[in-house]
């Protein structure tokens, strides 16, 4: 074995564990060094009400990749697999439709809505699933590749040729750069199933369906589905915030909680450990960062360590959030014009149709809220009755847009945008007003403060294609290491990107591993 | 929001292409021929009157130049010493008030983005003078950093003057502290009420001074100092940017975007120029703070010197224009000449040229071949290179302190 490294994660969100994890496996001292007094970052349940609990961002678990899952023993660790979760999108007039992850239904689709939503996804994941060489694997580097680059490569170029075939590779090539707003009229009529679709493609972005490449970003999403469905663990999202803890504990890794880091110390161009808050100063062979790029490059090192270009290209990485969460404490369960009580327990989407989202993000480009949020509603107090007392629920909303810079501040605007949300959650669920007991916004200035993420961004930054794959968070940055030896970077600012996956974790933890093993 | 009406009335310099310079009244009065230029968006003599007597004027009596045009940036701030050490290669932190030094900066990748003259004005008031615009590249660096930048190129007006009798000229012209005046030295003086900041800089290789000062002084200035010409005393020439180039080839001062491709301009792979390709290798301080383009530079220290700007004299007198060098005569094509002139005091051609290096190492004998017109018949010849290491021309008195009196 190689020798064994000291090694200090700042930030213990799911990366940072997943990431603590392996490096603790393989025989490193690893320590975990988290802000927040309570780890998994944004799956971390916390109290918002006296009484109710709620995952904090995170509200269904919809992409955790197989492989960490088995490598970290996340099932033993407490994370059972639970109930599947479907979309169900909701109409006024109580048409709803539910949207499997192959099958769809409602009353009011056509047959041949049904089959081409069947073609449709069957297509789509087929192109979803030839991403998977550059998404297991550190992104390639164009110039100067080494040996793993250029399987990589040679992997996703089979893929695609092959994997694919012909047919399919050239459509492929054709959606992969447009929108989702074309690719989707296309083939589909239900206006209100398209809505539901192109919501998945704009999700915790700065896009409306019409954006171009909002094709690519539901590909990377629809990725998550090739290999594990949606779904709400056994006993709530808090599961998989404690599992991963206890993986890590497991593994020897020693977590710290309310260890704010003030800074990464460099010297010499090397990390060499890091100051605390407090002014602790702990040393490490290596610092591996959970926090977002901006975070990482202009606050924690100090920036004049690194190169002008590089440090003006981090200042551009567009991470400005554009998702709301709302918590509702509720006296029972709501109740939606023609929905059961058993779809309730589902992913409920507010997304009529396509131009209802571009709309809603039209508002966004110019520093407003959506007049008519794009809302993505879960119950999680039905998979987990701990969250509220006995009778109660807990309500939580994802809403879009409500941006970042709000032309005129979040601080006079959060009332304004709660009582849109809520009104619009009436249109769906009549007396939902009164079934509240309390409730929670947080706006996205709200998530840079609590969850230390620049912009409030859920995926430490744009997942456009100008921000991914070799181009994440930056060229310069994307393969793990940083230009500061000893520094990496393990978070959603990494390649991936953003979603509950624990990939650019993993892949940090190999990268690291790797370079180990040659000496860095 | 108020409606504001348009101003439809003509710009008053909507027809002048090329800005008139603080000095311009005076300076056409000496450019008879009128072959003016564009520097920097600026009028410029290219020439004066005659370019070998403004050649000489520099090297055998006094020059005088317009050097307003000249990118100034004044950079001031808690960080000023943090942001200027993590912009350029030289470590600037013992850089003492009243003292100047000659810098680069590089991009990321460690390739030259231009050069300039550092000035410390004051104890954390510096003014950072460049060939080219660099104010997008200064703000850019700065970020984080508790500094401020402003282009102060217009708000300034600079002569400089170089020559051996520069001294005695400036001395009679009233200004004060020459005597004491080291080489890269400033000092303040003070000529009929107003302000005048003296350098001992200049781009000639000779004994010089530039002139800084509020354009409203400049042309008290100027008459201060030709007065003396009027009066018979001293011969006293304005020269062109024509004659500034021969001898700044003879000095060995390279020029940014003439003898390399600024790497901000550079579009193809290979085209940009590190400090260790233009042989400012001397500039490239490893054991200072970080700066921008250092990692870079450490891994091509690390790796055998692929090319090589060089001080290149050239046999014979016919002009070494654009010419291809080789390894021996008639051997492999390794290089050009990037700039030449005629150096009249050194009989000789001399010339910049970028040539290749094969394992590190100078090619063995380079050979220019010239081509060179006859009656406007075309010729072809071939003239041995023998590479300078030092500048062409130096001379004592350009380090001499006090200078020697005319």
């Amino acid at each position: 074995m190689t020798k064994s490294f000291k090694v200090i994660i700042v930030g213990g969100g799911h990366n940072g564990l997943v990431c603590a994890t392996y490096l603790a496996a393989a025989g490193h001292q690893v320590q975990v060094l988290e802000a927040r007094d309570s780890l998994g970052g944004g799956a971390a349940t916390s109290e918002f009400a006296k009484g109710y609990r709620v995952s904090g961002l995170a509200h269904i678990l919809h992409s955790l990749s197989p492989k960490v899952r088995k490598d970290l023993k996340l099932d033993t660790a407490g994370l059972e697999p639970g109930t599947a979760v479907e979309t169900i999108a909701l109409d006024t007039a109580g048409q709803h439709i539910r949207i499997g992850s192959t099958e769809v239904s409602g009353d009011g689709l056509s047959a041949e809505d049904i089959n081409a939503y069947r073609q449709f996804k069957a297509d789509f994941t087929h192109y979803a699933g030839a991403l998977q060489p550059l998404i297991m694997n550190k992104p390639p580097r164009l110039k100067g590749m080494d040996s793993k680059d250029k399987t990589t490569l040679a992997k996703l170029g089979w893929q695609l040729r092959f994997g694919l075939g012909k047919k399919s590779m050239r459509e492929f090539l054709r959606v992969g750069g447009i929108n989702i707003y074309d690719v989707l009229d296309e083939v589909i009529d239900s206006p209100q199933l398209k809505g539901a679709i192109a919501v998945d493609a704009v999700l915790g972005q700065h896009m409306g369906p019409r954006t171009p490449n909002s094709v690519l970003t539901y590909l990377h999403r629809l990725w998550g589905e090739t290999h594990s469905q949606a779904s709400l663990p056994a006993g709530g999202m808090g599961q998989v915030a404690s599992a991963l803890e206890r993986a890590a504990t497991d593994a020897g890794v020693s977590l710290r909680t309310s260890a704010a880091v003030a800074r990464i110390t460099v010297s010499d161009g090397l990390a060499k450990g890091v100051e605390l808050r407090s002014g602790e100063c702990l040393e490490a062979d290596i610092v591996v960062s959970n926090a977002d790029a901006k975070t990482t490059f202009l606050d924690l090192v100090d920036s004049a360590e690194l190169d002008a270009m590089f440090v003006h290209r981090v200042n551009s990485i567009r991470s400005l959030g554009n998702v709301a969460k709302l918590h509702f404490a509720l006296n029972g369960l709501p109740k939606i014009n023609g929905l059961l009580q058993e779809g309730l327990g589902h992913r409920l989407l507010i997304a009529p149709n396509m131009r209802y989202v571009e709309h809603a993000f039209n508002h966004a480009k110019y520093g407003e809220f959506s007049e008519n949020p794009v809302l993505e509603i879960t119950i999680p107090s039905i998979a987990d009755p701990s969250l509220a007392p006995a009778g109660h629920h807990v309500m939580s909303v994802s809403a879009t847009f409500a941006p970042y810079g709000l032309k005129q501040g979040w601080d006079k605007q959060r009332e304004a945008f709660t009582q849109r949300v809520i009104h619009c959650i009436e249109q769906y669920a009549p007396g939902f007003v009164e079934q509240i007991v309390a409730q929670e916004l947080l706006t996205p200035v709200d998530i840079e403060a609590q969850y230390h993420v620049t912009g409030g961004h859920w995926h430490h930054g744009e997942m456009a294609i100008d921000q991914l794959f070799m181009m994440r968070p930056i060229h310069g940055a994307a393969q793990y290491d940083t230009p500061i030896n000893g520094l990496f970077l393990c978070g959603a600012a990494a390649h991936p990107g953003g979603g509950l996956t624990g990939i650019p974790g993993h892949n940090a933890a190999q990268r690291i591993l790797a370079m180990a093993k040659e000496g860095f | 929001m108020s409606k504001q009406a348009i101003d439809l009335t003509p710009q008053p310099n909507f027809r002048q292409v090329l800005q008139p310079t603080p000095f311009h009244q005076r300076m056409v009065e000496h450019c008879p021929i009128q072959n003016w230029m564009s520097w920097n968006g600026y009028q410029t003599p290219r020439v004066c009157d005659q370019l070998a007597s403004e050649y000489f004027a520099i090297r055998s009596t006094c020059s005088v130049m317009d050097l307003t045009p000249m990118e100034k940036y004044r950079i001031i701030g808690p960080d000023a010493v943090k942001f200027l050490n993590r912009l350029v290669t030289r470590d600037i932190s013992g850089l003492k008030p009243g003292r100047v030094t000659y810098v680069i900066w590089c991009n990321d990748e460690g390739k030259v983005l231009d050069d300039g003259t550092l000035f410390h004005l004051e104890q954390g008031d510096y003014r950072l003078c460049a060939q080219h615009h660099q104010l997008d590249w200064l703000l850019l660096s700065s970020l984080g950093m508790d500094v401020s930048i402003e282009e102060e190129t217009h708000n300034i007006a600079a002569l400089s003057v170089q020559g051996p009798t520069s001294f005695s000229v400036l001395s009679a012209a009233g200004l004060q502290g020459l005597d004491t005046l080291k080489p890269f030295g400033i000092c303040q003086s003070v000529l009929h009420g107003f302000d005048v900041t003296i350098s001992r800089t200049g781009f000639t290789g000779d004994l010089g001074y530039e002139l800084w000062v509020d354009p409203s002084n400049g042309l008290a200035l100027w008459d201060a100092i030709f007065m003396l010409k009027d009066n018979g005393l001293f011969d006293i020439r304005t020269i062109g940017l024509s004659a500034l180039e021969m001898v700044r080839i003879e000095a060995g001062f390279i020029m940014p975007g003439d003898d390399f491709n600024t790497a901000e301009s550079t579009i193809r792979a290979d085209h940009d120029r590190s400090p260790y390709e233009l042989g400012l290798g001397w500039l490239v301080d490893f054991d200072k703070p970080y700066f921008t383009g250092k990692r870079a530079l450490i891994h091509e220290y690390s790796q055998p010197i692929a090319r090589r700007l060089v001080k290149l004299q050239v046999e014979g007198n016919k002009p070494p224009a654009d010419s291809f060098l080789y390894d021996g005569k008639g051997g492999r094509r390794i290089g050009t000449i990037k700039s030449h002139s005629w150096s009249p005091i050194l009989k000789t051609n001399v010339c910049m040229a970028d040539i290749e290096y094969r394992n590190g190492l100078p090619p063995g004998e380079i050979w220019a071949e010239i081509y060179y017109q006859k009656e406007l018949e075309w010729r072809a010849t071939w003239a041995k290179c023998s590479v300078s290491e030092k500048p062409f021309w130096v001379h004592p008195r350009r380090l001499a302190t006090p200078p020697q009196a005319f």
